[in-house]
Order: C-alpha cells, then sequence, then structure tokens
C-alpha cells in the first residue's frame, strides 16, 4: 500500500522552555495509508489531537518532519497552505465554529479560501451537502436553527466541500444519539467510498472503531504501543485495559464464555462476527 | 497559539508573609501607598517609600526580574511622561538652564521633576503589581466586596459587582481555550487571520467572533440555570466559606501603612 501521510520522528512540546513544558508526542512514526479507513484511538490527553493538528500543519513540530505524499509540509510555506486543504480536519464539537447566516454560505466558506470559481463553490457546496445527507432546503436556513446532529452534519460537510483526500474527524460522533452517530457514520463511510479518499477518525469508542475501521493506532502518552487491524490490536486486550481503553464489550463477553469452558472463538470484535461466531459455535450455517 | 502566552490575573502562587496577609490589608495596603506617593516630595519621602516596596517584594519572594518584566507596556507612556516633566518644568529664578537647544529648555528642576515623575508611575505600578502578584483573583473580589460592604447602605449593588467580577475572572481562560479552538478549526478550512490590510484582518475575525459571542452566551446562559439550581438569588443572607479575619500581621501592617501614609504626607508638606 502507498503511503500519503507520514510522520518522521514526531515530536511535540507544549509550553517549551517554561515550568509548564511538558511533551505531548514522542519520537511518533505515524503512517497513513492511501485509501484506508483508519482509526485512532487514545484516551483524553493521550497526546491524539495534538497528532491529527499536525497532520494538517495547524501545528508545527517542535521536531520531526509531517510529509503528505512524501513532502515535507514545512519545507515551503505554499506547501503547508496547501496541505490544510488536501488534508481536512473536522474538529471535535463542529458544530461551535458555524458563523454564516444560512447553511450554504457556511459549507461555502472552505471552498472560497481556496479561491475557487463561483460555479464550482456551488458544486462543491451541493455535493457536500449531499453527502451528508442535507436536503436542499435546509441550505438555506440559519445553522442555528437545526438539531445538534444536524448542525454537526453542516460543519462535516464545511469541510468536505474542499474535497480533501484525506478527511480527519476528531470524535466525529461524541454527544450524539444513536440515530444521529449511524447518520455521520454512514455520512463518512459513503465520502470514503466515493472519492477513495483516505479518512481518519479519532474515538474512543472501540465498538465503533471495531466496526469500521481497517487499521487502528493506539495512541498513549505520545507514543504508539501498537497498531494493525482490529484484530492485531484487540489482541493486546489487557495492555489496552491498562492503558484505560479496553476491548469492545462483545469481545470482553466472548472471552468470558470461554473462561466458562465454551467452544468459540475469541476472536470476535462486532456483533455480526458475534452472530457469525455463535451460530458455528451451534454448528448452524450463517444466513 | 500566541493566546496561551498571556497571562492574566498574574497570580503567583506562594506561602511568604506577604501572600498570607488578609487581601483587605494589601487592599488598603496599596490604596493608602498610592495616595501617599501621591504626598511624596523630595528624595527623603521618595527614598523611604521605595525601601517600603522594595522591602515588601523581597518578603513576598517575587522576583524583581518578573516584576520589571510586567512594566514594559508602561514604558511608553514613562518615558513620554518624563520628557514632557524634562522640557516644560520652568527653571526656580536664578537656576541657569543645563542645555538649551531650538524651542527646547532644561533646567535643572525639570530634571528632578522627571525623574520623580517617573519614579512615580514606576513605584505605582509596582504596587499594584505587589497585590495582584501575591492575591488571588478570587480573594482580591471578595476583600473589594468586603471593603465596599458598607455601601451597600447607599444601595450600589456591591455583591453583584463581585460576583461579576468573579465570574469574569473565571471565564477569561476558558474563553481563550475557546478562541485557541475555533481559530484552528477556522484555520483549517483555510481561514487567514495574519495577512491583508486592516479591514481584510478584521473581517477575517468574523468567523471567530460570531461562534466566540454565541458560546459565551450559551455558557452565561448555562451557569445561569446552575447557579438557580442551588438557589442562588442573590447576596442577601449569603455565608461564605472562607470566612475572612485580620490577624495579628494585619494589624501591625494596617499601623504601619497609616503611620507611613500619614509621616511622608508630613514630610510632603516640608518639600522633603
Amino acid at each position: 500500500m502507498e503511503p500519503i501521510l507520514r510522520t518522521e520522528q514526531l515530536n511535540h512540546l507544549y509550553s517549551a522552555g517554561t515550568p509548564f513544558q511538558h511533551a505531548a508526542l514522542v519520537d511518533v512514526d505515524f503512517c497513513a495509508y492511501r485509501g484506508e479507513y483508519l482509526g485512532i484511538i487514545g484516551r483524553t490527553g493521550s497526546g491524539k489531537s495534538t497528532l491529527v493538528q499536525h497532520l494538517n500543519g495547524l501545528l508545527k513540530p517542535t521536531s520531526g518532519r509531517v510529509l503528505l505524499e512524501g513532502e515535507d509540509i514545512w519545507s515551503d510555506k505554499a506547501l503547508t497552505r496547501a496541505a490544510r486543504f488536501k488534508v481536512g480536519l473536522v474538529f471535535q464539537y463542529p458544530e461551535y465554529q458555524l458563523f454564516e447566516e444560512t447553511v450554504y454560505k457556511d459549507i461555502s466558506f472552505g471552498p472560497k479560501n481556496m479561491g475557487l470559481s463561483g460555479e464550482e463553490i456551488d458544486r462543491r457546496v451541493r455535493e457536500a451537502a449531499a453527502f451528508v445527507g442535507l436536503p436542499d432546503d435546509v441550505l438555506e436556513q440559519s445553522p442555528f436553527a437545526l438539531s445538534g446532529g444536524q448542525k454537526r452534519r453542516v460543519a462535516i460537510a464545511g469541510v468536505i466541500a474542499m474535497d480533501p483526500s484525506v478527511l480527519i474527524l476528531d470524535e466525529p460522533t461524541a454527544g450524539l444519539d444513536p440515530l444521529g452517530v449511524e447518520q455521520v457514520l454512514s455520512n463518512i463511510q459513503a465520502y470514503h467510498k466515493a472519492k477513495n479518499a483516505t479518512i481518519i477518525v479519532v474515538s474512543h469508542s472501540m465498538e465503533e472503531m471495531a466496526r469500521t475501521a481497517d487499521r487502528l493506532v493506539v495512541i498513549h502518552e505520545g507514543k504508539i504501543p501498537f497498531q494493525g487491524t482490529p484484530k492485531e490490536v484487540f489482541a493486546h486486550g489487557h495492555a489496552l485495559e491498562k492503558m484505560g481503553l479496553g476491548v469492545p464489550q462483545v469481545t470482553r463477553v466472548f472471552s468470558r464464555l470461554r473462561t466458562f469452558g465454551a467452544d468459540i472463538d475469541p476472536a470476535v470484535y462486532t456483533v455480526e462476527q458475534a452472530k457469525n461466531a455463535v451460530l458455528a459455535a451451534l454448528g448452524k450455517e450463517a444466513e | 497559539m500566541a493566546m496561551r502566552d498571556i497571562t492574566l490575573g498574574q497570580y503567583f502562587p506562594g506561602d511568604t508573609p506577604v501572600h498570607r496577609l488578609d487581601p483587605r490589608t494589601k487592599l488598603l495596603f496599596t490604596v493608602l501607598y498610592i495616595v501617599a506617593l501621591f504626598m511624596a516630595k523630595g528624595v527623603l519621602t521618595y527614598g523611604i517609600l521605595l525601601a517600603v516596596l522594595l522591602g515588601s517584594i523581597a518578603v513576598s519572594k517575587i522576583k524583581l526580574k518578573v516584576m520589571l518584566k510586567g512594566l514594559k507596556p508602561i514604558i511608553f507612556i514613562a518615558v513620554v511622561t518624563g520628557l514632557l516633566n524634562l522640557f516644560y518644568t520652568p527653571g526656580t529664578e536664578g537656576e541657569t538652564p543645563l542645555l538649551s537647544f531650538w524651542i527646547f529648555t532644561v533646567y535643572p528642576a525639570g530634571l528632578r521633576a522627571a525623574a520623580f515623575m517617573v519614579l512615580r508611575i514606576v513605584m505605582l505600578v509596582l504596587c499594584t503589581f505587589l497585590l495582584t502578584y501575591t492575591t488571588s483573583p478570587i480573594l482580591i473580589t471578595d476583600g473589594l466586596e468586603m471593603l465596599l460592604g458598607p455601601l451597600k447602605k447607599l444601595h450600589l449593588p456591591i455583591h453583584e459587582l463581585a460576583m461579576m467580577m468573579s465570574i469574569a475572572l473565571r471565564f477569561i481562560p476558558t474563553l481563550i481555550e475557546e478562541t485557541d479552538k475555533i481559530m484552528s478549526a477556522q484555520k483549517a478550512r483555510g481561514a487567514d487571520f495574519e495577512t491583508g490590510n486592516l479591514i481584510q484582518k478584521a473581517k477575517s475575525l468574523v468567523p471567530l467572533l460570531v461562534p466566540l459571542f454565541i458560546s459565551a452566551f450559551r455558557r452565561a446562559d448555562e451557569l445561569a440555570v446552575a447557579m438557580e439550581c442551588r438557589c442562588y438569588h442573590g447576596g442577601e443572607g449569603r455565608t461564605r466559606l472562607k470566612v475572612l479575619r485580620f490577624g495579628f500581621n494585619d494589624y501591625v501592617v494596617l499601623a504601619a501603612t497609616l503611620t507611613l501614609c500619614v509621616g511622608v504626607g508630613v514630610l510632603g508638606r516640608f518639600g522633603w
């Protein structure tokens, strides 16, 4: 697989040179491959938000490099600015950054800053709105009149409208109701499939990650202790729990079943897999 | 990221006799010290006041370097005041000008006036720093509320003002953090806050200020509800968790301050 976004020996110190100095990232070698759906998991304060803010050039590394398609984004000013557009970053609770009078205008803020033509902006706004499932009549409404879930989707559309080849979302489903969570996740999937874009999602919901991500990167105290497929990462169940992370609930149920003597495959991370494992154990075929 | 470097409240926690004084004592000291500063006339009175100030700073264990750093913003005012006094003080009779060029003439009296004026400004600011560096903002507001308490009789909303001050102080770091976050988020959408002329810069602030105001109002609303839930309804009959009490040290400092103020006033009268 071809790497699209990499960091080499990335270090970040906050408040360097003061008594409050602390290292948020320590020699991080991170890599995202083109077209993958990558999950970053870590506790609050583990450095995951600091890492993603380096990936689009919002934070400057204290030392180390950030490479986008092989080029150091800090080697040239134009490259840094280009990285902002190629790597779209949706912050936590992005609905709090809405500011325009209408949803349409807010979504067009990013494309406008890119200096696109009026027609292109219009096309992108409508396309982005379609990805997140916003009906046309919402576009002319004030973003402040919408529901929480809708606001969230408007904010995500605002970044999608810049047509980034890497889309990073920091806790995109935090604070949403179950229906809202499903909608946002399927919006992200839709963008991922349609554009073959690289998706990086930061989350601490193991269930969500197990279900959606191709690959997981665990961040703990500014380092990457584990990475790999969900299966490989969740195999470190005990270590993950020590980091305050844990494994999906269904995985825990299955490993308990095994300690009770059930002849069952414990490598189960999603409800779908659980169903198949149970059927297999009962000697029945999955429909 | 520059936002994070702003120091606010400037409180340096510590456990020195100065830190332990009652905030009311420190407030009264500051006020009386400033009064004394304006009554000082000559080398003796300025000398006494400077010695008191430097002594207090030494006891508070706040590094003089930190104190002087805080003077940066007032350098301009001090220099301008100094220059004005230097050039525009008329000489006393029989004095020969030290130097004179174009329309400017400098008399020894002007030099004296300039030096004292600059010293006065610097000492005034240092004295207030001593208060804010050694007293937490919340204690200052508490002290202020109690000192101004008698004005409640005149139906002035002292408690409300103090509460507003506390809340404002409490939310400054929160708002800075929020500003930082919104700025990053809009930058991620290509917003540019640094380049452009004044009008473009002002315009670029809209995507920052609108969300900031909305969240400030939201927070205010939530805080009001939270306060109401805990039966807050103004200062009437409200007691305190930490009751301020004058200790022995406070009485000593207050007496000394009063003596200082009166003494400097009398000495100043005689032009010392």
